[in-house]
């Protein structure tokens, strides 16, 4: 029993205990087997579930920026509506469409959930609750989610609906271009905290998260981070794939039962995502806060186990999200690209070289204060 | 025993793959086959523990040549129609280019694999110490061919934009 004291909440007390115990019984292959296999269904299992609470979250925050109630008949508050829900999505038959290329028909969904599980498992969700730790993590991150678009466009096409190909070239469009912005703004943060790996930037932002560190910079890098990575989840103002009346439901309208849910899981965990990996490079990850000297407060805050502070913040973005998104107009298309190509892009490309010359000479806040 | 398992998998999915790519009649079938081809190389890469590889490769060519590649199919005409078959002639001149290719790099495999195995093994390769491979201009450093590529992708965005251009 290698119970670590200081921190009795943290889940990576019972990893280290799984493990050590695992260890002491069983050869290395079948340990890690078994240790593989139950990281695989605990992530599957978080997918799922913060799915289904992100779901219930956006209902009930929608009601209240519209002045009405949200579910509240299924179970108290309705907390079990998403879950009822779920089961209504699982029984729906799966409609099967003719003319149409069957094979990319079902293929197609399958490189929406797996881009989206794919990222989702890079997340570092708290203290030792990092499943991967490539050296290029932030690089890994943009590379596999840009995958997801491809179910889109497949998508479109096999529904042999024009109405679908029009809302999934729409939607390529706009994941295409945004990728970009997103891409160039982590990028910004890379320059400044000189690593790509996701526990090492963490460790860096201790007593001073990136987006104060590199002061404005970082804040038109976080800025500009949230707007694009909105946009790619296909959302808010930028949701025209599936918006305007002419189109029905975009690229997933012929979709059904269990195939349409991994296109409404997939948008609903990618808006997780994009929050949780603004939290991750921008807010400190699952680092408490800490001021530098502050011992007794440091210790209080370190108290709360690490992956509350995670959710916490990832929860602010989402709000922000859910906020900008039922406060602004939608955009027309031309509009969505101008801002893009025009606005975003170049600014992104000015601060990526502000953020150069901030860092070579020495502008960022910890060299000015001195802060590790 | 791991590795040989997972290696086996994805040379059996490349295989596959590739075969059905150049086989199928239906040429978004053939995009989406050459796709899964692609990302079983990025497997590979991931195997053999380059991982700025596998997100380069995954980030280029699954998620950037892969969505050009179907849009434009999607912008042709009738993406959905069957290949019709080409002429006998065609075919023979098809066959003798493979196998010419297929000698061609096979001999160059076969003379390479020895000096590979004599080969130290590599440390991690780190982004910090790619960069400085790229950007450097001592001894295998690759400053002049990196600018060069990037010339190169700058002509190509200009002529792109001159052929979109003219009406």
């Amino acid at each position: 029993m290698l119970l670590n004291y200081s921190h009795p909440l943290e889940i990576s007390n019972l990893t280290t205990w799984l493990d050590t115990t695992l260890r002491s019984s069983m050869p290395e292959f079948w340990v890690l087997f078994i240790e593989f296999a139950l990281v695989i269904v605990a992530l599957l299992t978080a997918y799922a579930v913060i799915a289904l609470i992100l779901i219930y979250a956006e209902r009930k925050i929608t009601a209240f920026f519209q002045a009405r109630y949200g579910p509240n008949r299924v179970g108290k508050w309705g907390l079990l509506q998403s879950l009822a829900d779920m089961i209504k999505i699982l029984l729906k038959e799966i409609v099967k469409i003719t003319r149409s290329d069957r094979f990319l028909f079902f293929a197609a969904p399958f490189f929406m959930i797996v881009a989206s599980m794919a990222t989702f498992g890079a997340i570092p969700f708290g203290k030792g609750l990092l499943a991967v730790d490539f050296n290029i993590g932030v690089l890994y991150v943009t590379a596999v989610s840009s995958v997801g678009i491809i179910g889109v466009l497949l998508a479109g096409w096999s529904s042999n609906n024009k109405y679908s190909m029009i809302g999934a070239m729409r939607s390529g469009a706009q994941f295409v271009s945004y990728e970009l912005s997103a891409g160039f703004a982590l990028m910004t943060i890379v320059v400044l905290a000189g690593t790509m790996q996701f526990s090492e930037l963490i460790e860096g932002q201790r007593y001073c998260w990136n987006i104060f560190n590199g002061h404005i910079s970082s804040i038109i890098a976080f800025v500009i981070y949230l707007i694009s990575g909105h946009a790619e989840t296909n959302r808010g103002p930028f949701d025209l794939p599936e918006a305007e009346s002419e189109l029905t439901a975009g690229y997933h309208t012929e979709y059904s039962g269990l195939q349409f849910g991994f296109y409404y899981l997939a948008e609903y965990l990618n808006m997780f995502i994009i929050a949780s990996i603004a939290t991750t490079v921008f807010l400190g990850g699952f680092l408490p806060i800490q001021v530098q000297g502050w011992d007794a407060f440091n210790g209080i805050m370190d108290f709360i186990p690490s992956y509350v502070w995670f959710f916490a913040k990832t929860a602010v973005l989402i709000f922000l999200s859910l906020w900008v998104r039922w406060s602004f107009p939608r955009l027309r298309i031309d509009q969505l690209l101008n801002l893009e190509w025009k606005y975003l892009l170049p600014i992104n490309l000015v601060n990526i070289v502000v953020m150069v010359i901030l860092v070579l000479t020495g502008l960022t806040l910890k060299d000015l204060f001195g802060i590790i | 025993m791991a590795e040989q398992i997972i290696f086996y998998v994805l040379a059996v999915i490349i295989t596959v793959f590739s075969i059905l790519a150049v086989t199928s009649k239906q040429i978004i079938r053939s995009a989406t086959y050459l796709l899964f081809v692609l990302l079983g190389t990025a497997g590979l890469y991931l195997l053999l523990g380059f991982s700025y590889l596998f997100a380069v490769q995954i980030a280029v060519y699954a998620g950037g040549i892969m969505v050009i590649f179907i849009f434009a199919i999607l912008l042709t005409n009738r993406p959905g129609e069957n290949v019709k078959s080409e002429l006998p002639i065609r075919r023979l001149v098809a066959l003798v280019t493979s196998v010419a290719g297929l000698a061609f790099c096979g001999h160059i495999i076969y003379w390479n694999v020895k000096k590979v195995i004599q080969l130290p093994l590599m440390e991690e390769l780190t982004p910090q110490k790619l960069g400085h491979i790229m950007m450097g201009t001592d001894k295998y450093q690759y400053l002049l061919p990196f600018e060069m590529i990037s010339i190169l992708l700058l002509a190509c965005i200009v002529g792109a934009i001159m052929v979109a251009r003219r009406r």
